[in-house]
């Protein structure tokens, strides 16, 4: 009976072991179609509800040539880009409300259509129906097996903006030199930092970090709030990481304060950092 | 049936059941003494080791500082002077119970990063083991775990400054996990997930996998460079398997 046991725990552990390595195939057509008959082919978004099958024309019309038939972001045109579209079936997004390795909120996904991403050939879709963009992300949806298993993170929770004072801008920089941000993106915030040239996505292609001094819009949004979001939750499938463990949610709105006075826009925050005599943060700390 | 007699018979059935679930305990027991077993040996490298390059941190002065009396080297293959092979991950491919393979060890492994680079540079768990990942450095790293699509698990990327407190997680499916820095692109390490009890090779390419019980097992060496290979072990009562494995450099 003991031989027996153990050759059929064998067997399951032989397979589980073949099905560890297949998993690792790639995602087929014939599963996306699978998918598309699912609850996840669907989106919430306020009282909007998406339907998958009913964005089928709008993403060949508008989608495909980028982001491909399969969702693998091997449109026609992709060979061309820089960045290259997104593969859907990776379910790997830049723009999320919620924490890193977590899938995006319906909601997420909603507004990056209607934003497009800055400094991409991703333009914004903000001629379509709310209807037409609610559908659109349900398509998306049908493309990754990430969205029949695992549910959206839990957004984070960001608290009202304070009010500027040259007190929170100060600790902004504190901030910025403590959690070094200007090791990728330079101590005046010019995308220049040490580690900039090395910087590679996860599919390991070239990737700059943000240049604030240029003051192009950030990718996942142009509010204080957006911006706040883009540090705590970091920028998946990007270098950009998540630093929500280490900047409590006030300091996080200093840093806000202070990386606006980076940005050429006049703006409250740049003429405290100009009264306050603020100077770049000092990078040469080679520690004990 | 009078209600004494339906009283007595409801004692003598609970007692005879306490003794059987005793008898169960006692035999589970003896199953964990038997689990004390192991499996030992040792991986070796033939041929002549690659040349591991010395890497240059010239990007950040503060690691540069840590190395200046320990140049820092590449750790794909690293090899004791008499050929033992370090960083190779063994486990239990086949042979093991569904309750030992399952099982999931209360310890937790901790990857550090220290002097910008990880150590270990290989770290080993079990699925749905708890580990940590902490910095005693005073340069901000960022950990970011690169696992492949479909595998089970998902990748994140979280900044470790100066001082941060430890990142404590677990992975879902077995994988050999690639690990980077990005502000750091020289750090690169492993997460070895797998399935029941794991060893890892010391700086002498020794192994003792603990806690197999007697059985035939096969197990698994896994190296970065050099893939996988397995060997049949026997373990019996109070005699440890011996498995050894030996690598031919490319
Ligand atoms: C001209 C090419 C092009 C077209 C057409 C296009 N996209 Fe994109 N899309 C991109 C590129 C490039 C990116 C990646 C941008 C980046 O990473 O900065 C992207 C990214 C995305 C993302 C990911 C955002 C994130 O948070 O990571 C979504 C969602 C998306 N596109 C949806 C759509 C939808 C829906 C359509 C059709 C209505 C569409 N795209 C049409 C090029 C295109």
């Amino acid at each position: 009976m003991r031989t027996e046991a153990l050759h059929r725990n064998a067997v399951i552990l032989a397979a589980l072991v073949a099905a560890s390595v297949t998993a690792c195939a790639q995602v087929t057509e014939d599963q996306q179609k699978q998918w598309l008959g699912t609850p996840a082919a669907s989106s919430h978004i306020g009282h909007l509800s998406g339907n998958a099958k009913a964005a089928a024309g709008d993403y060949r019309r508008y989608c495909v040539v980028c982001h491909g038939e399969l969702g693998d972001g091997n449109g026609e045109s992709a060979q061309w880009l820089d960045p290259k579209p997104r593969d859907f079936t990776l379910a790997v997004f830049k723009c999320r409300s919620t924490p890193t390795g977590t899938l995006p909120t319906d909601q997420d996904l909603y507004e990056t259509i209607a934003r497009g991403l800055d400094r991409s050939n991703m333009p914004p879709w903000n001629t379509f129906t709310t209807q037409q963009r609610a559908d659109l992300v349900a398509w998306i949806k049908h493309y990754s097996p990430r969205w029949q298993t695992e549910k959206p993170g839990t957004p984070i929770e960001i608290p009202p903006e304070p009010e500027v004072t040259p007190g929170r801008v100060k600790a902004g920089r504190d901030v910025f030199a403590r959690v070094q941000c200007w090791k990728c993106h330079g101590a005046e915030g010019r995308g220049n930092g040490p580690s900039a040239s090395t910087l590679q996505d996860d599919l390991g292609r070239p990737i700059l970090p943000y240049n604030f001094a240029e003051g192009g819009r950030f990718k996942c949004g142009s509010t204080d709030a957006d911006l706040y979001r883009i540090f705590m939750t970091g920028l998946d499938g990007t270098p950009m990481p998540s630093f929500a463990d280490n900047i409590k949610p006030e300091e996080a709105w200093d840093l806000v304060m202070y990386l606006r006075s980076l940005q050429p826009f006049p703006s409250k925050e740049k003429a405290i950092a100009k009264s306050l005599g603020l100077t770049p943060v000092s990078t040469t700390s080679t520690g004990p | 049936m009078n209600v004494e007699y339906k009283r007595k018979f409801t004692a003598v059935v609970t007692a005879l059941a306490l003794v059987g679930i005793g008898v169960v305990l006692l035999g589970r027991d003896r199953v964990n003494a038997a689990g004390s077993g192991s499996i030992t040996g040792t991986v070796k490298l033939t041929g002549t080791p690659p040349h591991m390059r010395g890497i240059d941190m010239s990007k950040d002065p503060y690691c540069v500082k840590q190395h200046e009396n320990n140049p820092a080297k590449m750790e794909n293959v690293v090899v004791s002077s008499d050929g033992g092979l370090q960083n190779v991950v063994l486990y239990i491919s086949e042979g093991l119970s569904a309750g030992e393979v399952s099982a999931v060890p209360s310890e937790e492994p901790t990857v550090d990063q220290h002097n910008c680079m990880y150590s270990p540079h290989v770290v080993a768990m079990d699925v749905s083991q708890k580990f940590k990942v902490t910095t005693s450095d005073q340069t901000t790293h960022n950990i970011h775990p690169l696992p492949a699509p479909g595998s089970g698990n998902i990748g994140w990327n979280k900044s470790q400054p100066p001082g941060a407190p430890p990142i404590e997680t677990n992975w879902k499916a077995p994988e050999a996990i690639s690990v980077k820095c990005n502000i750091h692109p020289w750090m690169h390490g492993w997460q070895v997930v797998v399935k029941g009890p794991y060893a890892v090779t010391d700086e002498k390419g020794n192994f003792t996998i603990k806690n197999i019980p007697p059985g035939s097992y096969t197990v698994t060496a896994w190296q970065e460079e050099y893939g996988t290979q397995t060997a049949k072990v026997t373990v019996a009562a109070g005699q440890p398997g011996k498995a050894d494995f030996t690598f031919k450099a490319k």
